[in-house]
């Protein structure tokens, strides 16, 4: 039994379990203390100081982002002592800080700007001890980092190492020039970093953003010489509201359709296409190598593993370097889009593929790294131009001047605009796994899964790693080496969880046959490149937001998609032929840890 | 030097016999010594002054059975070099304290963490250590002790710090609490003293709590090691009697120009000449963890605290807020009143501030630079400005 202890906060007396924190025992009163260091993702730091609050008896102020409640205590929150204490705090960090708010990405998202106004300190409080000289790291195709804007809250570092088990960032020196630094104090393109962008979306300012994109496609949408095509992933659509005044889990498909046609992108089409094409690639390679491995004894690499997230790819390149034989060779969706925009898109429209700008709307860093690896080029071009983020399009759309919310909806453009529900649930955890197994249970059993309303459910939700058995009976002739066969998959988000599965896999303990892995915490829908903040509350919504998606779509396995069967009817011939080894899959390549 | 007594507790004879003391101590139980610790009143000598017997106490009423004793020689306070005194003269005396309080509150290891400017040290004391463990073994105490080298940062003496320095991480303090005595190194429960505050521990063994309470004053049982430096002819390390007046101090170490005493290092306080006769050295007055620096008036006040400033701005950790920035604007800020770009009124923000990083900072290096600050710029406020 948990103890129950009784403490008054601003003259509400309350119970709460002994060692609840004072910040979150007030939150449950409705009593708001301002935090800096504080992420509801991480471990607590308790290093900004600017919850402090004061605790009767005690002379010295508590922080209480880390403080437990103690049985009879009293707290008050804004007292002359804390209100003093917390402005003086907050002057310290703008007196250090390069404050230009003016130009800066993060304005009007920003905690360090909102707690200054909040308090509306006094710039001129104290000398500037900002440090000359800070360059900004661009080096990165995906991240940028600029110290000036940093105030230290090391949210970055922890979620690198707690979330993201790859420590690319790290706190170095100490005292005046304590700052956020890389192994050795490389750049960030040197340094062990997936571009999971999972920092930046931590990032309480503008010291870590993406690297942005868009000047360059709003240049290419005025070029009348060129056609800008961009495909949106399913995670956008259930975000990009809350950029433009919607509420968390708002789906806004059709009015984001409508906002990029008017921008002036040429043509506005569906990622989700490209996600249906990689479930019948993936599935087809997934049945192969059980079958070369169950029927006819050969050795092949299982469990297999999905590659569609590319920071979760250059993870496993880095930190297991000998195991890349069990990712699957399919590229991600928005690369196999843009392969096949510069290629049977480009015949399709009749328009030279020299002249076609590819760009597409991610909820994520790694797109941008990953478009510019050099063997994404399997249409003679860089096949996809630009990845934009989420955030990226969201302020594209605020620079456009449209009245988003009164919108019409619109559909996709066509070709490559046609998708299925499968499709749609590649934005959140489990979600390629569960289209995965809508395909291949029918391949391999002749009937259709037999879950109720389509939802295998051991695969959804956000806990960290989930496993699901799916019992293959009754199947057709084709597989009868599978008849009765319990196939165990596996689910993980978050590359912390990523480890434990590899670590499995590296012990030669791994119980499973398929297993779907996501960068990010929650999958796409909570995404390095996704609306800030992030966090699980909010990641629910986004996910209840894509299951509804789901659910609303007349088609919801990816081989049934008219398009789909079209395509390989007339242009990819069959799934793992050789037009698909061309331009849909890949190879990948061994890092270093450091 | 009548109101002055010298002391020979802590250098003073250990036993004829090897590891007697330890011997006959380990035939106690763990009650028995803890009882004869609290009775003892001894209050740690690393600084901050808790209650020894209590910490033992605490950590030994932990459930969890993995428990740790930790010597900190980290000594890295300005001004402050008994402990090294200590381990080059008495080492076996320091050891024996820590397997005594192995034995008091059930740990099987124990750490010293030693400062890495004392790297010269340790053939030395390696080479002690291989008799402690013979005799440990002997005596059936089954409690090993190893050495970890520091690596220079003043911050890593700080318990928690040094815990996470330990255990192979950043030298940053944690949140308290949980305090060392529920969740210490390696997360478990542990017992942190000064070297000095060991070998007390080992001589009230010897000689019981009653003769070690006839020492000090009720506030400050014992005796104390200074190291003492600055304006005087007998810098050195000094065991003197706890409860001494400051007047008595500096008749007997001045050199007859004294105009202030910094007590405890950088992060303590500074006395000037007129509060000499009230100012009482220990617990009840200004404590010590050991550093006297006396200033005679041919000294600038205005450069000792420049000094302190300095070390503190690069020593914080830098983790927290008040103490990273805090630091640094009260070294620009007086150096820009000094200049006479900011008025003589920016002192008194300074002084809030000072206040501010004393309540909010995160650990006890953030916290005492107003200590210096506040009692410096107060007393000598026209050496700050002109
Ligand atoms: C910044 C800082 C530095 C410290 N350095 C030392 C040190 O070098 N040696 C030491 O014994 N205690 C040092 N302390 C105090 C320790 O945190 C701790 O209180 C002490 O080791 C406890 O031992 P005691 O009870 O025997 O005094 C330091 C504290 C702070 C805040
Ligand atoms: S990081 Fe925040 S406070 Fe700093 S310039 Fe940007 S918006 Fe302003
Ligand atoms: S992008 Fe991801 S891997 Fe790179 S530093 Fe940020 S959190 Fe770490
Ligand atoms: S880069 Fe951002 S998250 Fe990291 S410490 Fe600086 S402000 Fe905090
Ligand atoms: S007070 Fe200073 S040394 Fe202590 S945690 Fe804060 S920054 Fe680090
Ligand atoms: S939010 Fe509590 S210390 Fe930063």
């Amino acid at each position: 039994m948990a103890e129950i202890v009784k403490i008054n906060i601003d003259g509400i007396a309350l119970e709460v379990t002994k060692g609840t924190s004072i910040l979150d025992a007030a939150k449950s009163v409705n009593v708001k203390i301002p935090t800096l260091c504080y992420h509801e993702d991480l471990c607590v730091a308790g290093n900004c100081r600017v919850c402090v609050v004061e605790v009767e008896g005690r002379k010295n102020l508590v922080a209480s982002c880390a403080a437990p409640a103690e049985q009879g205590m009293v707290i008050k929150t804004t007292t002359p002592k804390v209100r003093r204490a917390r402005t003086d705090i907050i002057s310290l960090l703008v007196s250090e800080h390069n404050t230009q708010c003016t130009t800066c990405y993060r304005s009007t998202n920003c905690e360090l700007q909102s707690l200054a106004a909040e308090y509306n300190v006094d710039s001129e409080r104290y000398l500037s001890v900002l440090k000359p000289n800070i360059q900004v790291d661009k080096s990165s195709y995906s991240i940028e980092k600029d110290d000036s804007k940093c105030v230290r809250c090391q949210r970055c570092v922890r979620t690198c190492a707690e979330l993201q088990h790859v420590n690319a960032i790290t706190v170095a020196h100490k005292g005046r020039d304590m700052k956020i630094s890389t192994f050795m104090e490389l750049p960030m393109n040197e340094v062990v970093c997936v571009n999971c962008g999972q920092c930046v979306t931590h990032c309480p300012t503008g010291a870590l953003t993406e690297r942005r994109y868009y000047h360059e496609i709003w240049e290419a949408i005025g070029d009348p010489d060129k056609h800008v095509v961009i495909n949106t992933a399913p995670s956008v659509r259930v975000a990009l509201g809350e950029m433009l005044g919607y509420p968390v889990g708002t789906r806004v498909t059709g009015k984001m359709v409508t906002a990029l046609k008017k921008i002036g992108f040429d043509s506005v089409l569906d990622t989700d296409f490209t996600a249906d094409l990689t479930i019948i690639e993936e599935g087809h390679e997934f049945l192969q190598r059980v079958t070369k491995a169950l029927k006819h004894k050969e050795k092949v690499a299982l469990p297999m593993i999905t590659s569609c997230s590319p920071g979760w790819v250059k993870f496993i390149e880095h930190m297991y370097p000998d195991h890349l034989d069990h990712l699957s060779p399919c590229k991600s969706p928005h690369q196999m889009f843009g392969a096949l925009t510069k290629t049977f898109y480009a015949q399709k429209i009749g328009v030279d593929p020299s002249k076609i700008v590819s760009v597409a709307a991610m909820p994520c860093a790694a797109k941008k790294f990953e478009a510019n690896r050099p063997e994404m080029k399997s249409s003679g071009y860089q096949d996809v131009d630009a990845g934009l983020t989420t955030r990226e399009i969201g302020q594209m759309i605020k620079q456009s001047g449209l009245d988003f919310v009164n919108l019409p909806d619109s559909n996709y453009d066509s070709y490559m605009g046609e998708s299925s529900g499968a499709a749609v649930i590649f934005g959140a955890t489990g979600g390629v796994m569960e289209a995965a197994l809508r395909t291949v249970y029918e391949v391999v059993t002749g009937r259709e899964v037999p879950f109720k309303n389509l939802a295998i459910t051991p695969v959804r939700g956000l806990e960290g790693i989930k496993e699901a058995t799916i019992k293959l009976e009754n199947v057709v002739p084709e597989y009868s080496f599978l008849e009765g066969a319990e196939v165990k998959v596996a689910i993980a988000h978050g590359l912390k969880n990523a480890r434990v599965i590899m670590d499995q896999i590296k012990n030669g303990t791994s119980p499973y046959l398929f297993i779907e892995i996501m960068a990010c915490p929650g999958g796409c829908i909570g995404g390095g490149g996704q609306p800030i903040p992030t966090n699980d509350e909010i990641r629910k919504k986004r996910i209840a937001a894509i299951y509804a998606e789901d659910e609303g779509m007349p088609i919801r396995k990816s081989h049934e998609v008219p398009e789909i069967k079209k395509i390989y009817e007339t242009y990819l011939e069959k799934p793992l032929g050789h037009k698909s080894h061309e331009l849909l899959h890949t190879h990948y390549k061994k890092r270093n840890r450091y | 030097m009548e109101n002055l007594k010298r002391v020979d507790l802590i250098f003073g004879a250990y036993t004829n016999e090897k590891y007697k003391v330890l011997e006959s101590t380990l035939k106690k139980s763990s009650e028995q010594i803890i009882t004869e610790m609290i009775n003892s009143g001894l209050k740690g000598r690393g600084g901050a002054g808790f209650l020894t017997g209590l910490k033992w106490k605490f950590t030994a009423q932990e459930s969890e059975p993995t428990k740790y004793v930790v010597c900190n020689a980290d000594e890295g306070e300005p001004g402050t070099f008994k402990d090294r005194e200590i381990l080059t003269k008495v080492p076996r005396k320091v050891f024996s304290g820590m397997a005594i309080c192995g034995k008091a509150i059930g740990a099987k290891k124990g750490y010293m963490y030693l400062r890495g400017e004392y790297q010269y040290l340790l053939p030395d004391l390696m080479a002690e250590l291989d008799v402690y463990h013979e005799h440990a073994k002997r005596f059936n105490h089954d409690f090993t002790i190893e050495i970890r080298m520091g690596s220079g940062a003043y911050i890593c003496g700080e318990e928690s710090a040094l815990f996470e320095s330990i255990e192979g991480k950043r030298g940053e303090p944690r949140n308290k609490p949980p305090y060392p005595t529920v969740s210490g190194v390696f997360s478990k429960p542990t017992v942190i003293n000064n070297v000095e505050t060991f070998v007390n521990a080992v001589m009230i063994m010897k000689y019981g709590a009653e003769e070690f309470k006839k020492l000090g004053t009720s506030d400050s049982r014992g005796s104390k090691v200074f190291s003492i430096s600055g304006d005087t002819p007998k810098a050195g390390i000094h065991e003197l009697e706890l409860g001494m007046t400051l007047a008595d101090f500096v008749a007997e170490f001045g050199d007859g120009d004294t105009k202030a005493v910094q007590v405890g290092g950088a992060s303590g306080f500074c006395v000037p000449r007129k509060k000499f006769n009230e100012t009482i050295i220990g617990f009840e007055g200004v404590p010590t963890g050991g550093s006297m620096m006396l200033f005679n008036s041919s000294r600038s006040m205005y450069n000792v605290l420049h000094n302190y400033l300095d070390f503190f701005e690069e020593e914080s950790c830098g983790q927290c807020t008040p103490c990273r920035v805090g630091c640094q604007q009260l070294l620009k800020g007086i150096h820009a009143v000094k200049k006479g770009e900011k008025p003589s009124s920016y002192l008194n923000q300074l002084l809030q501030l000072s206040d501010t990083m004393k309540i909010t900072a995160k650990c006890g290096l953030g916290q005492s630079v107003a200590n210096s600050f506040s009692s410096i710029v107060e007393n000598f406020k026209e050496e700050m400005i002109y």
